[in-house]
């Protein structure tokens, strides 16, 4: 079993920088899958065969997405910046742009202890804070 | 710069991370509903409803052979807290003070927190909230005036709740000379009525300024469901020469999904 994701001495790393390794390591090979399944189905003519593989390639999105959603709840310039090209129309390029300009402009200057751009306290949820 | 105009504020990173620390710290303490509603956002400034899956028929539809209907929605509330800070305060602050009086942000955190708990508890029809408390579909029971009373209640709306088909965990939000008397009682015998009350409801006690009476909830999910715009926040309004203007805000709606998973007390 390769320990790869890491770059630094895993046993120097805190644990939650080693889950977010592990979790950003899986990020990468769901995308890979999805890349994988595209070209057999670009190619394969069966269609029961075609069925099964467009059953697989949608759980891998859906790995994907919630790799996804798990790395940007724990990193909120990211969050931040993703809620800025996400789901948008326009180009996004210049939405990427934008948004990377905002987070960061939270990040440096507004001192805010949640750097996520929308200048809030970053309180959210308290459940579980309760006894 | 967002709508906040927090870099207007003509005051250091520091006083900023000062007062922020101190509003989060003063909030997290009052704001009970958070501690047990379902919690969806922030979904931002500019997010203004909360579909509720509900239309409304229209009288008349633009042309013959065409029948229409119109989406109902429940509208984000924003509530506001202004306080002021002392520049000379701030000021004090950067050489080094640490005990800047920060009482008016102590003060408009705690309205803040409690016009939050009072909406979601009790309901603000002006906003078109119902709380938890208006909502519930069960006869509301009384707390009794003594704290030893409050067991044999609190194990009457578990019942209820259990004989309506609700699960727990459950939770009991507590007003503020209820929560005093559970903590300061001990029953016969010395037992704490805290951790009395802890066993009934298999869940925790929550101070819930605003609260009036108490409440017994699920805590399962799903029952209670509050939308986030902008998430608590500081702004700021102004300056002169003595003081900087700031302000407490947030956006938000609530909605009771299931009107039989909590039982109001009172006293």
């Amino acid at each position: 079993m390769g320990f790869d994701q890491y770059h630094e001495p895993p046993d120097e790393l805190p644990a939650d920088t080693r889950t977010f390794a592990r979790l950003c390591a899986s990020l990468t090979e769901e995308a890979e899958a999805i890349g994988w399944y595209q070209q057999r189905l670009a190619v394969e003519p069966d269609p029961e065969a075609r069925a099964i593989m467009l059953d697989a390639q949608g759980e891998e999105f859906k790995h994907f997405s919630m790799d996804l959603e798990f790395l940007l709840r724990r990193t909120p310039t990211w969050r931040a910046i993703a809620e800025g090209i996400l789901f948008r129309g326009g180009d996004i390029v210049e939405n990427g742009e934008e948004a990377e300009a905002e987070a960061t402009e939270g990040e440096a200057g507004a001192g805010g202890p949640e750097p996520d751009g929308s200048g809030s306290l970053g309180i959210r949820s308290l459940k579980g804070a309760a006894r | 710069m967002n709508h906040l105009l927090r870099p207007l504020a003509p005051i250091s990173d520091s006083a900023w991370k000062l007062l922020d620390t101190e509003a989060t710290e003063r909030l997290t303490a009052a704001l009970a509903a958070r501690k047990l509603v379902d919690f969806s956002g922030p979904h931002g400034w500019e997010h203004s409803s909360t579909n509720l899956g509900r239309i409304t028929p229209l009288a008349s539809a633009p042309c013959e052979g065409i029948s229409a209907v119109q989406r109902r929605v429940l509208p984000l509330a924003e509530v506001r807290a202004d306080f002021s800070v002392s520049l000379a305060e701030l000021r004090d602050h950067d050489r080094g003070a640490v005990d800047v009086d920060l009482g008016d942000l102590d003060d408009a955190a705690h309205r803040i927190a409690r016009a939050e708990n009072i909406a979601v508890f009790h309901g603000w029809s002006d906003a078109g909230i119902t709380g938890i408390a208006e909502a519930s579909s069960h006869d509301v029971l009384s707390l009794g005036d003594h704290g030893d009373a409050y067991p044999r209640a609190v194990a009457r709306a578990v019942e209820l709740l259990l004989r309506s088909g609700i699960s727990g965990p459950y939770a009991l939000a507590l007003g503020r000379d209820e929560y005093t008397r559970v903590v300061e009682t001990a029953e016969h015998g010395g037992y704490p009525l805290w951790d009395h009350l802890r066993q009934i409801v298999e869940g925790p006690l929550v101070w819930a300024p605003g609260v009036r009476g108490a409440i017994v909830l699920s805590m399962r999910g799903g029952d209670f469901r509050y939308a986030s715009g902008q998430d608590l926040s500081i702004g700021y309004d102004r300056h002169d020469a003595d003081s900087v203007h700031f302000y407490l805000e947030e956006s938000f709606s609530f909605l009771v999904a299931t009107p039989e998973a909590a039982v109001a007390l009172t006293s």
